[in-house]
């Protein structure tokens, strides 16, 4: 059976497992009429050319977590910011673990969504905002349908979240092929604060999908920091749907680092609503062999004074491919606008790819937009200059790369999370290089 | 110090060097002098290790040690600087940042212990003040937006920090003013001893006024045509080169 097929028809035993006398289960039965409708992407769509998903969508996924596979923490420890008190939040085979969470209602509400959906306190908030910023398209809608289990964060107004969150997705491979379907939600209040880390790991050698969408909303004055660590398996596929809605004079940035998983589709959507608004997407992708990573931006300005600043660093090595599609609208209302895009990449080898698309959309006169592309290589000059300054060829190379990305790093703002993430290059690059630039 | 013998070197099929020889000692200057496209450039860059050019004859020794087929890190790891007459720029690696990886990679490939914060903290200070550096130069970005006088200084000051045993001088004085220039040059003359040896690379006499060579060289058409003593140096100042080229061809 097709999987489209085999989605459409498992959703009656979805049923089954969730209360279905609920204004989420009607969005939910809608969601399943969409995908039935438009099913998964293809490359005749224009937002699909350069990524096919025909070779992951072909395995016999198994589309429901079952039991919860026991992992200890000391395996998996090294997949946690260790050095860093935080929240947790973490499945196994889309499950929810409580032996390795550290949840709180305390002030704060950093849960689960299946509890949250299960509980009428949370009702009010759900249905206001749940599904309300998340696109209509096929394998969203695919989400929407199944979407039961997640991250529920809400802050209320006037609050900063003590601790980071750290949101962990592993997948075991118990079951064989799995399609995993987290859901999150994050609400955050009126002037409040909150830093989120969010990682999808596999753990096995069997084909896995995850299909996540995550939808924010960031009333007046609040400041929201996401960061995703995408360095997966290489059977590890991911489409990350994320949909932010900022309210005037709100601050929210979104860093991804992409170093690895089979194909990475990165859907990341910023819809302004409000005056002094600042959308800030930063991207770092290190990606070799057949990896394939896919960034496809949009910034929605809609009204007057605000900004957005996109800077996506890409190095791919071997055959990878690399896409970015990043898109601006401003509406005729939105004038003094500020929206800044740049995309540069280096490729290291011949047969590497990069499609780089910028698409701007303006409609009000006043403002001021630039993109920039650049595609180039290691500058071999630079590197005989460091060579004879006693640094090793590769070590040389990895220095290169390194201060390519280091503006995008310099930006993250938990210390613990960018040693982390200096090191996940260094260990990328195979170099024992400590890079305190 | 260093011995070249009878080096043929050609680039893109193109000879450049066509069998020089020079001998430097421990604790002697050398200049090396000549017209443009002499091969004073392709010297400096064989010496120093750079791959594009291929060397089909003769030998490079370093302490008696043939280097020719090293790498040029590990020629660096062994003593080797030469200061670029076109510094590189490398946006997003701080002045210090570079040279503290430079000289941590160096130790490595001498098999010894990284050189301690504030050890390393003390040197970077000694060194900047030698070279008139100021603090904040430091911090910017390697090369970035510098001045040519700024770069050559940068220069200079990483052959402080980096200790050579030889140093390597290509045309350090162009792009300098005068105030520059005296720096560099003191910077340099403060860094000679007995153990090691400098060869600066110049097209005018200007810089020996301020490092006096003991030996100077003419390179013309791949080979040294001419060796002597600073007189030399100013006798090319004064007659130019035409009469060494007749005394070759004629």
């Amino acid at each position: 059976m097709e999987l489209k097929d085999k989605l459409v028809s498992s959703f009656i035993a979805f049923e089954n497992t969730v209360d279905v006398d609920t204004a989420i289960h009607d969005i939910r039965s809608e969601a399943i009429k969409t995908f039935e409708e438009k099913g998964f992407p293809s490359k005749k769509e224009e937002a699909w050319k350069y990524t096919s998903l025909k070779s992951i969508l072909k395995h016999d996924y198994n589309v429901f977590p079952r039991e919860e596979s026991a992992l200890e923490f000391k395996d998996i420890k090294r997949y946690f910011i260790y050095d860093l008190d935080a929240y947790k939040i973490v499945f196994i085979d889309g499950k929810y673990s409580s032996h390795l969470s550290e949840t709180t209602h305390d002030k704060i509400d950093v849960c689960l969504m299946s509890s949250a959906l299960a509980q009428p306190k949370y009702s009010v908030v759900i249905n206001k905002y749940f599904n309300t910023v998340a696109k209509q398209d096929g394998l969203t809608s695919l989400n929407t349908a199944f979407s039961n289990e997640g991250a529920y964060i809400q802050i209320p107004k006037n609050t900063v979240a003590e601790k980071p969150i750290e949101i962990i997705h592993f997948s075991t491979g118990a079951e064989g092929a799995q399609l995993l379907q987290p859901r999150n939600l994050v609400v955050v209040g009126e002037n409040s604060q909150v830093q989120i880390i969010e990682r999808h790991q596999s753990l096995t050698e069997n084909p896995v999908l995850t299909n996540s969408v995550t939808e924010i909303f960031v009333d007046k004055s609040a400041i929201v920091d996401y960061y995703k660590i995408q360095n997966d398996h290489e059977n590890a596929s991911l489409v990350d749907t994320t949909c932010i809605q900022q309210q005037s004079r709100s601050i929210a940035s979104v860093h991804t680092f992409a170093f690895g998983g089979k194909i990475t589709r990165n859907n990341l959507n910023f819809y302004q609503q409000g005056e002094g608004i600042d959308s800030i997407l930063n991207g770092v992708t290190i990606i070799e062999g057949k990896q394939h990573v896919d960034h496809n931006t949009l910034v929605h300005h809609t009204e007057p004074n605000c900004e957005s600043h996109q800077d996506y660093k890409g190095i791919f090595d071997e055959k990878a491919i690399g896409v970015f599609n990043g898109k601006i609208i401003v509406d005729k209302k939105a004038q003094k606008t500020n929206a800044f895009q740049s995309n540069n990449n280096i490729l290291l080898s011949d047969s590497a790819t990069i499609n780089s698309k910028p698409q701007l959309e303006i409609f009000a006169d006043d403002v001021k937009c630039s993109h920039g592309c650049t595609i180039g290589q290691l500058d071999d000059n630079a590197l005989f200059y460091m060579r004879s300054r006693g640094i090793g060829e590769k070590e040389g190379r990895a220095l290169l790369m390194y201060a390519f990305a280091n503006n995008v790093l310099e930006s993250v703002k938990i210390p613990q999370l960018k040693n982390r993430i200096n090191k996940l290059i260094a260990k990328k690059l195979g170099v024992a290089i400590g890079f305190d630039l | 110090m260093l011995e070249i013998k009878d080096l043929h070197a050609s680039i893109e099929d193109k000879e450049i060097l066509k069998g020089l020889n020079l001998k430097v000692n421990a604790g002697e200057v050398h200049a090396i002098m000549g017209p443009n496209g002499a091969g004073k450039s392709t010297l400096a860059n064989i010496i120093a290790g750079k791959e594009e050019y291929e060397v089909s004859k003769g030998s490079i020794l370093l302490e008696n040690e043939d280097i020719e087929g090293l790498a040029a890190e590990e020629r660096a790891h062994k003593g080797v600087f030469l200061s670029f007459q076109y510094p590189i720029e490398i946006p997003g690696v701080s002045v210090t940042n570079f040279i503290k990886t430079a000289i941590n990679e160096t130790r490595k490939g001498q098999g010894l212990e990284e050189m301690s914060a504030k050890e390393m903290l003390k040197k970077i200070r000694e060194k900047s003040e030698l070279l008139e550096i100021d603090r904040k130069f430091l911090s910017r970005s390697l090369n970035e937006g510098f001045s040519g006088g700024e770069k050559k200084r940068n220069e200079i000051f990483q052959m402080a920090m980096l200790e050579p045993k030889l140093a390597i001088l290509d045309e350090t004085d162009s792009g300098l003013d005068i105030d520059a220039l005296r720096i560099v040059a003191n910077g340099v003359n403060k860094l000679k001893s007995k153990d090691n040896a400098v060869v600066v690379i110049t097209h005018y006499q200007r810089l020996l006024e301020y490092i006096v060579p003991d030996f100077v060289h003419v390179l013309y058409d791949g080979k040294i045509v001419k060796s002597g003593t600073k007189e030399l140096a100013l006798e090319l100042e004064e007659k130019g080169y035409d009469w060494i080229k007749e005394e070759i061809n004629g």
